[in-house]
């Protein structure tokens, strides 16, 4: 298989927080189109590890190549990199001072240097996509939660990144919001975007996820499809997690 | 309990209890609550009572409005002697710019009043262009017209310059430019490189640490001890400096402030999607902090203008010195209160449309992000 089939790779990688080594020896190959859940234990390194992919943290060991650009210090790989991936947050992170069109026009006309006219129309279409148009013109803090949420994967999806993060998008969300957020999602996994998820969203791993990784103590335990996964997990942290999860 | 579901309008809206409502309703819950406040309230109209008709009296009611010497002011029995200020206010306007050029700073101050009122229309769509225009090229049109030298303009040295021209000229220019520089100061506090990290600390801890008079004595003083001699440099720019430096410390603590107040999910927001430091700050962090501090840089402004006063120091006219000079004319001597009260209510009437102003910003920068 080429090089090229991967578009993002990390090899090697560790990253300390002090003294305290939070990533080991992390090797992750993503091919296009490939969707990944990824769960584990609180404070295991999922978030980490993903905010790496877009240089959010800073890995001290090893490789990433994200569609064959390596991250380095140099600003503009960095840059080049964010512009290619997307991410949505646990808390949203919309920018309150803008409306709901501005917040998703914003970075198209700053980054990409599109003209507004073409901007906000791109934006209308994901706005309806996320099937929300009718908010365009609200502040985020006039939105529900699960609206907000849809709005800032819209807001990502702007960009046409070639892949999205996600860092437990719905685990800020009540739960009859959390529905309407994973829709989106499905959605957009079924449309073949490459999408990278932390979530312990069980379900949504089962209908989408090509691999689901598990994480624990800043290693990949277990890394198998989603079938194999939750029908028989090999390790005994795996079992262990995926019996309390579904416990509750 | 028999039953545990009503229909609307079951129960019918009643009337709020009359003790609660109208005159009597607030007489009794702001000043009659208990005896204590009843007591404090007695006591406050005791003194407006004993204060405030001398006061109205000498103000309004026995003052001299106007009067070409101080005859009138006086007589026995007469109030406040207003004639004082009306015969020396261009002169507390206007220093001793001469006369027949008053046209040139007054079109000076009608043309930025004329330029800044499209800023408060909603609807004009050239805000950021007339914006940079203010901010780049009026000073340059505002400077030929008032100092002259160019374009035909007879020159009037900045030693002519005074009063409340002087006290405005002094703080527009320390507003203007120390908003700027403190945000980069700010910003650079905050920055990773250790270079300019301490390169801001240092400025900001040296200017913070001086009182602004000293900093306007060194200026004067100090200062053209380091130039060759002969270069002449004009004391009003000296001063100038010294209080933009001053000023941009303090503005870059405020300004500190608000950046440390946005969440660290904003920058990584702004910078997931790509943007560069520049632009993250300036379309995404600053807004919202500077919108935050919007009361603390305000007070700031505030300060500086009052500050400006100073300035009477290193020998400079402003509205305070010029009025306390006139104080001192042997033709109107005794006229201090007058004098004073005039400079006070000056500096109130713009310290408080600041604040007023401050006010209705924030409200209309509101989104409702806050719940
Ligand atoms: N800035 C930081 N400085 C020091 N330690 C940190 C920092 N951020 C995270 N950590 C630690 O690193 C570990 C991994 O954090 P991370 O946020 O990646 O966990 P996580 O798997 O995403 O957990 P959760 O499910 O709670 O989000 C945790 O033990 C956390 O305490
Ligand atoms: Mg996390």
């Amino acid at each position: 298989m080429s090089d090229n089939d991967y578009i993002i790779e990390m090899i090697d990688v560790h990253k300390w927080y002090g003294s305290f080594h939070v990533l080991k020896d992390i090797n992750l190959k993503v091919k296009k189109g490939e969707r990944i859940v990824i769960c584990g234990p609180s404070g295991s390194g999922k978030s980490t590890m993903i905010r790496c992919i877009n240089h959010l943290e800073e890995h001290q060991r090893g490789k990433i190549v994200v569609d064959g650009i390596e991250l380095t210090e140099d600003i503009k790989q960095i840059e080049a990199i964010r512009r290619e991936v997307g991410m949505v947050f646990q808390h949203f992170n919309l920018f309150p001072h803008l409306t709901i069109l501005e917040n998703l026009t914003l970075a198209p006309i700053w980054v990409k240097k599109m003209p507004r006219a073409e901007a906000e129309e791109i934006a209308m279409k994901y706005l309806e996509r996320v099937k929300i148009p009718e908010q365009r013109d609200k502040y985020p803090g006039q939105l529900s939660g699960g609206q907000q949420q849809r709005v800032a994967i819209a807001r990502s999806l702007c960009m046409m990144p070639k892949v999205m993060l996600f860092d437990e998008p719905t685990s800020a969300l009540d739960p009859e919001m959390i529905s309407e957020v994973l829709d989106v999602m499905v959605e957009l996994a079924e449309e073949g975007m490459t999408m990278l998820c932390v979530t312990h969203e069980m379900g949504f791993a089962k209908k989408v996820a090509d691999r689901v990784i598990f994480m624990d103590a800043g290693q990949i335990i277990e890394e198998n499809e989603p079938e194999e996964f939750f029908s028989n997990p090999q390790n005994e942290r795996t079992q262990l997690f995926l019996s309390q999860i579904i416990n509750d | 309990m028999s039953k545990t579901s009503y229909a609307v309008g079951e129960h019918p809206d009643l009337e709020p209890p009359a003790s609660t409502i109208g005159v009597i309703g607030w007489l009794r819950e702001n000043l009659f609550s208990n005896w204590w406040n009843s007591l404090l309230t007695l006591f406050g109209f005791y003194l407006i009572y004993l204060y405030l008709p001398p006061l109205v009296e000498w103000m309004f009611v026995k003052a001299v409005w106007s009067s070409p010497d101080r005859v009138p002011c006086d007589a026995e029995g007469a109030g406040a002697c207003w004639a004082f200020i009306d015969n020396r206010f261009t002169q507390f306007m206007y220093g001793f710019y001469p006369k027949e050029l008053y046209w040139r700073p007054n079109t000076a101050g009608l043309l930025l009043i004329a330029l800044m009122i499209p800023l408060f229309i909603k609807s004009f769509r050239w805000k950021w262009q007339l914006g940079a225009f203010i901010l780049l090229v009026y000073p340059f049109i505002a400077f030929v017209l008032i100092h002259g030298g160019y374009l035909g303009f007879e020159l009037v040295e900045t030693n002519k310059w005074g009063g409340l021209m002087l006290t405005l000229i002094l703080s527009a220019v320390g507003i203007v430019a120390s908003l700027p520089i403190g945000i980069v100061l700010a910003l650079g506090r905050r920055s990773t490189m250790p270079i300019v990290k301490s390169v801001c600390v240092v400025y900001i801890e040296f200017w913070r640490g001086v009182p602004l008079i000293t900093v306007l004595f060194m200026s004067s003083v100090m200062l053209p001890l380091f130039f060759p001699e002969g270069t002449d440099f004009d004391k009003l720019a000296r001063a100038m400096i010294g209080i933009i430096m001053f000023q941009s410390a303090y503005m870059a603590e405020v300004v500190r402030g608000g950046l440390q107040a946005i969440p660290k999910g904003q920058y990584e927001a702004a910078a997931s999607l790509g943007l560069t430091y520049w632009k993250s700050m300036g379309l995404i962090i600053l807004p919202q902090a500077l919108k935050l501090v919007i009361p603390g840089i305000v007070n700031t402004f505030i300060a500086l203008f009052k500050d400006t006063t100073l300035v009477l120091i290193i020998g400079l006219f402003d509205l305070l010195a010029i009025i306390q000079q006139a104080n001192s004319d042997p033709e109107w001597l005794g006229f201090d209160t007058e004098g004073y009260v005039f400079a006070g209510l000056i500096f109130w009437i713009f310290c408080f449309s600041m604040s007023r102003y401050s006010i209705a910003l924030e409200q209309k920068l509101h989104t409702g992000h806050k719940r």
